[in-house]
């Protein structure tokens, strides 16, 4: 599966990371909710860390559309938190 | 795809994907909008343009403070050693205030720094999947027929329209950083013209509203040291003396981090 960590790189991940990356923004999003901003920043590093040693940079010659996308590397909890309650990282 | 039912990654897959859909169609706006790309490529050129200048300003200022930190600890000696300890205080506050500034742009720098090489490794990556589109577009067309050409087209088109929408993502993350650094360096400015920098030591300590603001930002426990320290230097060998280590302050600022 192809992933891209927004403003850094595109990956190319064995597909049954994706169960764990799936876990991760699952437990990253209820931090959000929660708001517990330390949790959120663990969990989210966890998961650039996972698709940095994981995966494998694509090429500059491989045209892909990502199956999943991760927010910045430098979300702050803010943004995090605006993004699942309407404007976000990206504006409407 | 099936399992990747995340939040966070369907939210940021969805506002790409909105992006893209604002623009023409990527594999129409790719095959015949040179211009277009060209226009992409030089919004990026002149976001790296605009972190390079807010950097340097960041720049111009630590060598500003770092002027001043010097100054400041030369004018609290003076002071000390013509018996003002009140004056030699308030310079001394304001060393502490310059110094702390000092540190704050230094990791502003560094920031800037890091974006700035942020920008120009997507610049060279999207330049180099736009290249990739157009050869490997007239390999397909010659391979393949012509409703399996588009499709395959289109699909190359969107990854590289991903790769577009993830430069402005990250040029537009950029520029609201450097506006923000932009803000804070208009207001050191504001700080210095109103005085607060100012080298003009005769006024009296504590006399406006500055001065005030200093003795409640500055951390007392390290301005009494300064304070105590020098007391100690200018006690050594006898009677004070005006022009005792004029221009020699025993603190002196590290010169690095300029570029």
């Amino acid at each position: 599966m192809i992933v891209r960590i927004a403003t850094e790189d595109q990956y190319r991940l064995p597909d049954n990371d994706a169960e764990r990356l799936n876990e991760l923004d699952n437990r990253a999003v209820a931090a959000v909710e929660a708001d517990e901003e330390d949790t959120f920043h663990q969990v989210f590093e966890e998961m650039l860390q996972l698709v940095r040693t994981d995966g494998h940079k694509l090429d500059g010659d491989e045209l892909e559309e990502s199956d999943v996308i991760i927010p910045p590397p430098d979300t702050s909890f803010t943004e995090a938190a605006r993004e699942f309650t309407g404007e976000g990282l990206i504006p409407d | 795809m099936p399992g990747m039912g995340g939040r966070m990654s369907t939210v940021i897959k969805a506002k790409i994907n909105k992006m893209l859909d604002k623009a023409e169609d990527p594999s129409e706006t790719l095959e015949y909008s040179y211009a277009k790309q060209m226009e992409l490529l030089q919004n990026v050129k002149k976001g790296i343009a605009d972190v390079v200048t807010a950097k340097k300003r960041l720049q111009l200022q630590q060598q500003k403070l770092e002027q001043q930190v010097v100054k400041l600890d030369t004018q609290a000696r003076q002071a000390l050693s013509a018996g003002k300890e009140d004056l030699a205080r308030t310079a001394l506050e304001r060393k502490q205030f310059a110094q702390t500034e000092l540190q704050t742009l230094d990791q502003q720098v560094v920031e800037l720094e890091s974006q700035q090489q942020g920008l120009i490794d997507k610049e060279q990556k999207l330049r180099s999947k736009l290249e990739q589109f157009r050869t490997k577009k007239e390999v397909i067309k010659a391979q393949y027929s012509a409703a399996e050409a588009q499709v395959k087209i289109s699909e190359a088109a969107t990854g590289v329209g991903e790769e577009m929408a993830d430069v402005g993502m990250a040029m537009q993350r950029a520029m609201d950083k450097t506006e923000n650094m932009r803000a804070r360096a208009g207001a050191m400015d504001e700080l210095e013209a109103s005085g607060a920098f100012d080298d003009n030591l005769t006024l009296t300590a504590g006399q406006d509203d500055i001065d005030r603001q200093l003795h409640e930002l500055t951390s007392g426990s390290q301005v009494d040291d300064d304070l105590a320290k020098m007391k100690a230097e200018l006690g050594e060998g006898g009677a004070p003396s005006p022009a005792l280590e004029q221009g020699k302050p025993a603190d002196q600022p590290t010169q690095g981090g300029q570029q």
